[in-house]
């Protein structure tokens, strides 16, 4: 953090302002999408392509990530891992038969039958 | 007892303590908010009577241009105090301050119309999702208010014994600060707009 003049801390300011200005107007675009009438996987796609180019500006230059340490890109990494396993955790529910309603013939009582 | 490697940083990790304590604890907070971010895709996509009550977009838009400035705010009051510019520092860190209450005000607004459109945290599984988690990303902006707060008030004094370390200090909630408004980035769309 230290051993920057004061002229790279002020042109490191006017990028702050240019990211706010990136985020202001990616922030106009995504609320714009949501009114097309777009399937599910389109709109789906495309908002969290959107909010992944926010959280990146957000995250490498007010966050400094773009010039931080070896170890801080190490525990991140590790992070988007695991982030990674919770957000796929969901598909794991469709990948066999459990918990699945399923019938056999001849076995049980038909729906809303009696006793 | 003096604390270590408060400014100079550590031979091994290249940093000094503060920050790497706080991207550890960034860490842990992804796991937290993905946690509930899956818990909603699953919901949503097990169930096929999905119902997603109408929310406000103005209103939610508004809070996502009032938190993207407060973290612009925030790294302009820590690049301040890197110019020795004191007075400025207080300014930007007072309008992050202003600018989260806000951010507050409008989330009071928002769960005050649902409540009175009967539209509570039991009313279905939409309406459950929402509330813990713009509940838990508010009581996240609370915390962040109350270390902005001490900082600005009583914490200032470090200024005058410790510059370096306070400016550190400003360094870490800066980047608390800008996760909480990495995760509104997330909840926007998820939540008011898909």
């Amino acid at each position: 953090m230290g051993g920057h003049s004061p002229e790279d801390i002020k042109k490191e300011t006017r990028t702050y302002i240019l990211v706010f200005v990136a985020l202001a107007a990616l922030t106009v675009v995504t609320v714009g999408i949501s009114y097309l009438d777009l399937n599910t996987g389109a709109a789906v796609t495309l908002a969290m392509i959107i909010a992944v180019a926010k959280g990146s500006l957000v995250a490498l230059f007010f966050m400094h990530l773009i010039s931080e340490e070896k170890l801080i890109y190490a525990v991140l990494l590790l992070t988007v891992f695991f982030f990674a396993v919770l957000m796929f955790m969901p598909a794991e529910n469709y990948l066999d038969d459990v918990g699945q309603r399923f019938t056999m013939e001849g076995v049980g009582h038909p729906e809303g039958g009696g006793h | 007892m003096e604390i270590p490697y408060t400014v100079e940083a550590r031979p091994d990790t290249g940093l000094y303590n503060g920050k790497l304590g706080i991207w550890l604890f960034l860490a842990s907070e992804v796991m937290l908010f993905g946690a509930l971010f899956s818990t909603y895709v699953l919901l949503r996509t097990g169930d096929p009577n999905w119902v997603t009550e109408p929310m406000s977009v103005p209103l939610a838009t508004l809070n996502t241009m009032i938190l993207i400035t407060s973290s612009v705010t925030v790294v302009l009051s820590w690049a301040s105090l890197r110019l020795r510019d004191f007075a400025k520092f207080r300014l930007y860190f007072a309008l992050t301050f202003l600018l989260a209450a806000g951010f507050m005000v409008v989330k009071a607004i928002e769960y005050s119309t649902e409540f009175s459109h009967g539209l509570y945290p039991w009313t279905n599984n939409y309406m459950a999702v929402y509330f813990t988690l713009t509940g838990l990303h508010g009581l996240h902006v609370l915390g962040g208010m109350v270390v902005i707060a001490y900082l600005i008030g009583p914490g200032a004094k470090m200024w005058k014994s410790e510059p370096a370390r306070f400016t550190n200090r400003i360094e870490t909630t800066g980047l608390y600060w800008h996760f909480v408004d990495l995760v509104w980035i997330f909840l926007f769309p998820s939540l008011y707009l898909l």
